[in-house]
């Protein structure tokens, strides 16, 4: 806002150069969002459709290529909702709460964020993988994680570890516990407040950090790279399906790739709704 | 022991801390307790090669690099959609989310295509001898690419929260639009603006799938550490080699998630002013 009335209120005195200069700082950002940003975009659909659309929908309709989309869905369906129980719970513990270690744990949620991909990876493989900390007991009991859906479920719940507790905790810190306090003293019970007061006010953000959340988990491709064998039809998902088909078919990997894209300018397109009708609802920041 | 008020902060904290202990605790530790196992020497022969240590120049060079590039533009940008009103300004807006949002392989076979000497960007970069898929330009471009929101997204508030009177001070003692800018708002952001470097900077370092299509992976050209651990884990079965740099990287990404922890507490400071 008061950016704004700053603006406006030299905007009285605007000499002709200073509009000049901002219509080159205007064309400037543009040009910088068009050609680092519109263009890749505009590439990945204009090399997935250059063989034609008959090429494009038979790239799509392979069996591998649905065996991907199949598992991608597949591991997106377990690792979103773990995601979404572990935000609340985080968000509960850490704002209706004083407890030793909560600074610590604070920046344990956040770390997924700066560890990279393949770093969590081999992490993962060090403790699941057949010489892991765990390897032998898991093999005993005949349970495979490395190379199989488990690790692959385990890789994405890392990177998307933050989304939906980070959107939900400084927004139930903004609101305090007072309500949640005052249904206490009503009588109510904590599964009641939970689902009666607490989950109505921050569905909105928690519907904005699952839709991240789901957009990453959707498209991760360094950590489950290095977790998932690259079996064919198997442990492929998409992302990894469009890594292998680059290889052989360039064509037919974008043809995957837009479904990618697709998703993504729907996430953005949705985040964006939920922006502009339920700001007030998801945080300061938005 | 504290009486909580609340209930539930036992289960809270135990589904927490179970989901927190194997995704992230349990190979934490595993990590570091492979790379203390090693002892230094063996460390350091895993490390010390010329392959890896040409991949550990590159993926710090470039993301340092790129993180620069990140902030210059990324000022450039919040500046323009927080300061101006323009058509498409709220469709500039919504972009600055796409890398973010787009899947990192996607990225990297996007940024490979329009760059490529046949590309619709490297076709006309040829002919003035300029060459960016597969060389480290590629990589200093894909790493531009995936860190450019955090410096906007940063940014952004802070520039909307920024209160006019200091401006209006400096206008009325004769400053012009760029020393206003330089003098007033600039100090005042730098906080911001480095923890925006920060973030960009922690996600180039870590980067994989964006940069290893446009890069090419040539041998102590334009290997980056990340593509360095998988290598070896998947060819070599090399994991030790492999625990020895992820410890290396792991490292700089706990220096500089506290980097940024002590920068959002400088920014906090100054928020006070502004």
């Amino acid at each position: 806002m008061a950016a704004i009335s700053t603006a406006i209120a030299m905007d009285v005195h605007v000499s002709s150069s200073t509009r000049f200069a901002r219509c080159l700082l205007i064309v400037a950002a543009i040009s910088v969002l068009v050609g680092l940003l519109v263009l890749p975009l505009l590439a990945i659909f204009a090399e997935a459709f250059r063989q034609g659309l008959a090429f494009y929908l038979n790239a799509i309709r392979q069996p591998d290529t649905i065996a991907a989309i199949r598992l991608t869905l597949t591991v997106a369906a377990i690792a979103v909702p773990l995601n979404l129980v572990f935000g609340l719970a985080a968000a509960w513990a850490m704002t209706h709460f004083q407890f030793p270690g909560k600074a610590l744990l604070g920046a344990l949620i956040d770390l997924p964020f700066s560890v990279s991909p393949v770093v969590a990876g081999m992490m993962l493989i060090l403790v699941y993988g057949k010489y892991g900390w765990l390897g032998a007991w898991l093999e005993l009991h005949g349970v495979q994680v490395i190379f199989a859906l488990p690790g692959l479920v385990l890789a994405t719940v890392f990177v998307t570890l933050p989304f939906v507790a980070r959107e939900l905790i400084p927004l139930m810190q903004a609101q305090g516990s007072e309500q949640e306090e005052a249904a206490l003293t009503l009588g109510a019970n904590g599964w009641q407040i939970f689902f009666r007061v607490t989950l109505p006010r921050v569905r909105w953000a928690l519907l904005y950090g699952v839709l991240l959340c789901n957009a990453r988990a959707m498209g991760e491709f360094g950590a489950v790279y290095v977790v998932s064998g690259h079996l064919r039809g198997i442990t492929n998902t998409l992302p990894l399906q469009v890594d292998q088909l680059y290889e052989e078919n360039f064509s037919a990997a974008f043809a995957v790739a837009s479904l990618l894209a697709l998703l993504t300018v729907l996430t953005l397109a949705i985040k964006r709704l939920l922006e502009w009708r339920h700001g007030d609802h998801l945080n300061a920041r938005h | 022991m504290t009486r909580h008020v609340l209930p539930g902060f036992r289960l809270a904290v135990s589904y927490t801390l179970t989901v927190l202990g194997s995704c992230v605790l349990l190979p934490l530790a595993a990590l570091v307790w492979t790379a203390c196992e090693l002892g230094p020497s063996a460390w350091w022969a895993q490390i010390g090669t010329r392959r890896v240590l040409a991949a550990l120049r590159l993926s710090f060079g470039a993301a340092l690099l790129a993180a620069i590039i990140d902030m210059l533009l990324g000022l450039l940008v919040a500046w323009v959609l927080v300061r101006y009103r323009f058509a498409f300004r709220r469709v500039c807006d919504a972009l600055v989310d796409l890398p973010f949002a787009l899947p990192t392989a996607v990225a990297g076979l996007a940024l490979t295509a329009l760059y490529a000497s046949n590309g619709w960007i490297g076709s006309r970069l040829l002919p003035l001898g300029i060459e960016v898929a597969y060389t480290r330009l590629g990589v200093l471009l894909a790493m531009v690419f995936v860190g450019f929101p955090f410096v906007v997204r940063t940014l952004q508030p802070v520039l909307e929260s920024l209160e006019s009177d200091l401006e209006e001070a400096a206008y009325t003692l004769g400053a012009s639009p760029l020393q206003r800018f330089l003098k007033v708002i600039l100090p005042l952001l730098l906080p911001t603006l480095l923890t925006g470097f920060a973030l960009a900077l922690a996600r180039a370092i870590g980067e994989y799938g964006s940069v290893i299509f446009i890069s090419g992976n040539r041998l102590f050209q334009t290997e980056i550490a990340p593509y360095l651990i998988v290598q070896k884990i998947e060819s070599q079965y090399d994991y030790r080699g492999a625990a020895a740099l992820s410890a290396v990287m792991l490292m700089a990404s706990l220096l500089l998630l506290i980097a940024v922890g002590v920068l959002q507490r400088w920014a906090r400071r100054w928020a006070v002013i502004r």
